[in-house]
């Protein structure tokens, strides 16, 4: 009852887990019991309550039990006995009911510090990944490891190491109790255990895939929904509303029949594991009736083993019951675990990628930076079998104004990613001020630029939070000025809370223009003595692109800046544009230089007038 | 939940079947304890062995009754949630698809395919719990009761006192629970923006240096969360110690009542242990019971918002012609003194008025957010004008009906949907065309290039929401789907915006040499794509404010020539 009940929502509850090898396995233990030994204390008392939790409520049957052998006793009902057991048992129970809330409350503690921390590592991990680790890991699926994975570690820390503990206990107790009662009637066990776990063993390893293929087309059929739903304007336009729903109700069908496949099946688990409890305590009746009768009737002694009282039968019938219960729920629990040592595993994962490398230790902080920036003979591809540079040579003086023109995929933006050494060259150098980049401490490079991107990326906070990002401690009039320059400023100032107001998907609607315009604010803020624009104004239309070119030129002046851009009258304008291809600087020049040269540049110039 | 029951009632008489079933194999498992206690009261003191066997026998015959009756009823009950699932989330697709553009919105698209997805499969839970336990529990609870108070009615009423606790402490502690868990999800959908927008956003982050920074505001939201986990779970944790607390009690004063009533002989210690069984099997069905009430308010909650959706009203319905009568002046398409408000107060189109000839072209300009394509959902009738009104060759398309109206459309729209299907069936769109059509009109769009240069052609799978293509690719295909049916209206909205010129170049040469007959509405960015239409309209805030060919314009339209000339020597490059 007190599991997480997002897990219970989450069809992929019910995916099986992906089988680790006994080596990872092994591993993984050894980790996440690391984690629970650093909360030792907190672990310690849990043991020590779930111990005294359990013994107290095994203590419970065994003072009914006394407490109706005194009820039934020949000589009348002795009084005094019912009455001290029955105190017994209430004090019990009392203790016993304490004591779980104690230590469920003090698992939720427990495993809530192991998960804040793990959050905490996985996200700490991943500010300090390279750039690169973000290409190739898809957002949903980083998110889906901190928030459903280690959830699903929390829901095993904090509720099955309970259950397991007490399971263990509570058959090993019941076990001991039941043999002080009477050692003959356990032998009933030998027979009904090993089918149940014959029988759920053999059950689960047939329904299981039939409950993932459900989960499997449900995820499909919800795919498939929010496809269609997604393109329910265009769906109309067409008048394919029929055809449409005729192919999702063979989705819908394919989906619902999986489920009854599985509902089907799975339905003989539940009765069928207590038609085998019901079993037990029917064979105990009747083995039991039998000794009983005997040892009624005196041909059994009070010494013998086979010597039982009926308060021992009831004691027992309870006892059996407490018994039966963790055994069957135990090949639960064990998927339980196997699902959370993959999610542990995928966690973990992250938590073990390799981060940027460090800073050298002699490295040099940038400062005064006049912008004199060198590219020689570099060589870089992402992966080694794809070179995307081939020993590119570049020099750009101090305040000089560098665009890169070529085909989609010609690496213009590999060289900004170089730049800014979010990734390091394979071959070759790249000196800022004649310093060598790796020689220079990533701090202090990447406050030497000023990076106005293509995607527009503002966080959930107010517009003044978003500019301010730019530059801590920034004055309100500085973040005006620049919100003024970057032309958003009377935009903003109109809106009912003006710089206040709150930047969020499902909140106001801010066009992507007015978004490219206030990261643009944020970047005047930052004012480093170099700039990048990568497709910095893609977003908006020709009219506003005007205004904004103007603020960019402002900004442009004495800086050195690398330019990307679609639009060829943006690049016009440049000291030196080089024209990137297959990797390779195949033209460099200004303006016109190119267009005499009459090469690939002119060419794209001059398709415009045809 | 009157829905819910709308869509259960053709599986009555199957429901009532399974419940039959249900019912016999819980009474049956009733008996257990009865006979438990028979034996120990009863059969023992006959000294008869075979009795005892017999008696022992009976319960397991009883307990595998129970056991047959369950699976039989559980697998009929499977059958029928399958059914009514199947039913409810048809007729719920059939009506998300069928609400109009203005329902979409007040709905929003996210809630509905939760809608479809969620809220059904809560439903779906629902009714199998509802069937599997809602009958047993019920049945357990009052007759274990009924047994109870037979056996003995006073010791049964000490036990039955307990129950009413039971009930009122976990119902209320869920209900607390509820909003606590609410709160938790809302922390959950925090910490997770936080790492989205970082993950996207690690550039910048990292350009600036603002990992410390990030740290302390992850920090922040994670800390939130894990209080607000460790504080639904302490509430939460309370009902199972209470609920055992609260059943433990009722045994003990079971016990302690007893020794009373058997000192008196009006009880005797068999019945008490029988009470014992009894009370375990009661208490188990009250929880079962309480849990069936948290379910229930929840399904409660998403059976009203399907019904929401499919009892919806049709909203855009086909007016008489009477209302608003044709006019026969041989115009194709006609705006005539248009006004439209998405939100009713401020216009997003004021008094738009132009006409146009079959087999002319319409190009619309204007900077975002001035109504342009505003315009071409009025004219595709996604939305219905407040004032004037849209005509096209001379009807008002009020008045023409759905299937009528959209074949004669062909449309490309800004952010078009294509789906994980083959290439192929994104432009077929389940229309029966044939394969020729098809790579006639991937021709045209200039896709047949590079479809065929995939080593599957026009077999090739695109996945969801096509990302395995590029901008340009999909604009293309969905030109494609525009053309493939030979529509007497092609509609394209800023659908050639990611193509560079010299494509964009070949398209509009291709769609006039191949789609003569065919009257064009192009809405563009760049003024080379619109400036050989026929009329060109530029809009601002709503209005036009320049209407004509490309050269008026150049001399009346200052904001035109404003946009023209930013553009000259400003063509896109790929």
């Amino acid at each position: 009852m007190n599991r997480d009940p997002r897990l219970a929502n989450n069809p992929n509850k019910m995916n099986a887990p992906q089988k680790l090898d006994r080596k990872t396995t092994g591993k993984i233990l050894r980790r996440l019991i690391g984690y629970i030994l650093k909360e030792w204390p907190l672990f310690l008392c849990a043991i020590i309550l779930t111990l005294c939790s359990n013994q107290l409520s095994l203590l419970g049957p065994r003072y009914s039990g006394r407490a109706i052998d005194a009820i039934a006793a020949e000589g009348g009902v002795q009084f005094d006995v019912v009455w001290e057991n029955v105190f017994r048992m209430l004090i019990c129970y009392a203790a016993s009911a304490l004591m779980a809330y104690l230590l469920a409350v003090l698992m939720i503690r427990f495993s809530q510090r192991i998960v804040y921390k793990m959050r905490k590592q996985v996200f700490e991990k991943l500010t300090s990944l390279p750039v690169s680790y973000f290409h190739t890991h898809a957002t949903g699926d980083i998110i889906s490891r901190i928030s459903y994975d280690i959830d699903t570690v929390n829901a095993s820390l904090s509720h099955d190491l309970v259950q397991v503990m007490t399971s263990i206990y509570t058959v090993l107790g019941s076990l001991i109790f039941m043999w002080q009662i009477s050692k003959p009637m356990i032998l009933v066990f030998v027979i009904t255990v090993p089918v149940s776990i014959i029988f759920t063993r053999y059950r689960s390893k047939k329904v299981r895939p039939l409950f993932q293929k459900r989960s499997r087309k449900l995820g499909e059929l919800n795919g498939y929904a929010e496809e269609m739903i997604s393109g329910c304007r265009t769906i109309q336009g067409y008048h394919r509303e029929e055809e449409i729903g005729r192919r999702f109700d063979k989705q819908n069908e394919d989906a619902m029949d999986a489920y009854y496949n599985a509902e089907y099946y799975g339905a003989t688990l539940g009765p069928s594991v207590n038609f085998i409890n019901n079993l037990s305590i029917s064979l105990v009746m009747i083995f039991g009736g039998i000794l009983y009768m005997y040892s009624q009737s005196g041909v059994l002694k009070a010494t013998s083993i086979f010597f039982i009282t009926l308060g021992g039968i009831a004691e027992f019938v309870q006892y059996s019951r407490k018994f039966a219960g963790p055994i069957n729920e135990f090949a639960n629990i064990l998927h339980e675990f196997q699902s959370a040592f993959s999610a542990a595993e995928r966690v973990f994962r992250v938590i073990d990628e390799d981060p940027e490398p460090l800073d050298k230790a002699d490295a040099v902080t940038l400062t005064d930076v006049s912008g004199r920036v060198d590219f020689e003979n570099v060589t870089f591809g992402y992966t080694p079998k794809k070179t995307i540079l081939h020993d590119v040579s570049v020099h750009a003086e101090p305040g000089k104004t560098i665009a890169i023109v070529g085909p989609t995929g010609a690496g213009k933006t590999t060289i900004i990613n170089l730049l800014m050494r979010f990734y390091d060259v394979n071959d070759g150098h790249i000196y800022v001020d004649g310093k060598e980049l790796r020689d220079i401490s990533r701090d202090s490079l990447r406050r030497a630029y000023t990076m106005v991107l293509q995607d527009t990326w503002l966080f959930h906070g107010t517009i003044y939070d978003n500019i301010v990002y730019g530059k801590e401690n920034a004055t309100m009039e500085e973040v005006k000025a620049a919100a003024k320059a970057a032309r958003i400023d009377t935009y903003i100032e109109r809106l009912p809370d003006g710089y206040d107001t709150i930047l969020s998907d499902e909140g106001i609607n801010i066009s992507k223009g007015q978004r490219q315009l206030i990261t643009i604010a944020r970047a005047l803020l930052s004012d480093s003595p170099m700039l990048i624009l990568d497709e910095a104004t893609s977003n908006v239309d020709s009219r506003t692109e005007i205004k904004i070119q103007e603020a960019l030129n402002e900004l442009m002046q004495n800086r050195t800046c690398f330019i990307i851009a679609h639009r060829l009258s943006t690049i016009q304008n440049a000291d030196m544009i080089l024209v990137l291809q297959n990797g390779k600087i195949t033209e460099y020049g200004n303006h016109d230089e190119l267009m005499r040269k009459g090469g690939f540049y002119s060419t794209l110039y001059n398709s415009q007038f045809t | 939940m009157k829905i819910m029951l709308r869509y259960l009632k053709p599986f009555f008489g199957r429901m009532s079947v399974g419940l039959a079933i249900k019912i016999t194999g819980t009474l049956v498992e009733l008996m257990l304890p009865y006979i438990l206690s028979h034996i120990l009261k009863n059969v023992v003191v006959t000294q008869d062995i075979r009795q005892v066997i017999f008696w022992g026998i009976l319960m397991i015959v009883c307990a595998f009754t129970a056991c047959l009756c369950n699976i039989i009823a559980n697998r009929m009950a499977a059958k029928v949630s399958r059914n009514f699932s199947k039913k409810v989330r048809h007729d719920l697709f059939d009506s998300t698809l069928r609400l109009s553009a203005a329902q979409t919105d007040r709905f929003t698209i996210p809630s509905l395919e939760s809608r479809i997805t969620t809220d059904t499969y809560n439903l779906h839970n629902f009714v199998g719990m509802m069937q599997r336990m809602g009958v047993r529990a019920p049945i357990l609870l009052v007759g274990g009761i009924a047994i109870t108070l037979f056996m003995d009615a006073y010791l049964a009423l000490a036990m039955i006192a307990v129950l009413p606790f039971i009930f009122v402490t976990v119902y209320f502690i869920s209900r607390k629970g509820v909003p606590l868990y609410a709160k938790v999800q809302e922390s959950v959908d925090k910490m997770v923006r936080v790492v989205r927008e970082d993950t996207q956003g690690i550039r910048v982050i990292k350009a600036l240096s603002k990992t410390e920074y990030e740290h302390r505001r992850y920090d922040e939201v994670n800390k939130t969360l894990s209080h607000d986990e460790r504080h639904a779970g302490t509430i939460m944790s309370s009902v199972n110690p209470i609920m055992t607390l609260l059943m433990n009690a009722g045994i003990t004063a079971v016990v302690a009542l007893a020794a009373n009533r058997v000192a008196s002989h009006q009880s005797d210690p068999e019945t008490v242990i029988a009470f014992m069984q009894y009370f375990t099997l009661i208490s188990m069905a009250m929880m079962s019971v309480t849990r069936i009430f948290t379910m229930y308010t929840k399904s409660a909650a998403s059976a009203r918002r399907i019904a929401e959706v499919i009892e919806a009203p049709e909203e855009i319905t086909v007016k008489s012609e009477k209302e608003f009568p044709p006019i026969n002046n041989g115009v194709h398409i006609e705006f005539d003194h248009v006004t439209f408000s998405y939100r009713g107060k401020h216009p997003n189109l004021e008094d738009i008025s132009f006409s146009l000839e079959k087999g002319g072209s319409l190009g619309i300009i204007g900077a975002t957010g001035s109504g342009k394509t505003t315009l071409i959902r009025l004219l595709l009738r996604f939305y219905d004008v407040n004032s004037g009104s849209v005509r096209i060759n001379g009807r008002d398309i009020r008045t023409i009906p759905k299937d009528e109206l959209y074949s004669m459309f062909g449309i490309a729209l800004q952010h078009d949907f294509l789906y994980a299907d083959t290439v192929e069936e994104n432009i077929n769109l389940g229309r029966g065309l044939s394969k020729d059509e098809i790579i006639k009109a991937a021709k045209i769009a200039q896709a047949d290039d590079f479809i065929s240069a995939f080593p599957d052609g026009y077999a090739h799978m695109l996945s969801q929401k096509a990302t395995n293509i590029s901008g340009g690719q999909k604009q293309r295909l969905l030109i494609a789907r525009a053309i493939a049916a030979h529509p007497e209206i092609l509609v394209l909205d800023d659908s050639s915006s990611a193509l560079d010129y010299k494509t964009d170049a070949n398209l509009r040469r291709a769609l006039k040499e191949n789609m003569s007959g065919t009257t064009v509405v192009t809405v563009a960015q760049r003024v080379s794509s619109v400036k050989d239409s026929d009329l060109i309209l530029v809009l601002d805030e709503g209005k036009i404010i320049g209407a004509g060919k490309h050269e008026e314009l150049l001399n009346t339209c200052t904001e035109y020539r404003e946009i023209s000339e930013s553009q000259m020597g400003g063509a896109i490059v790929e």
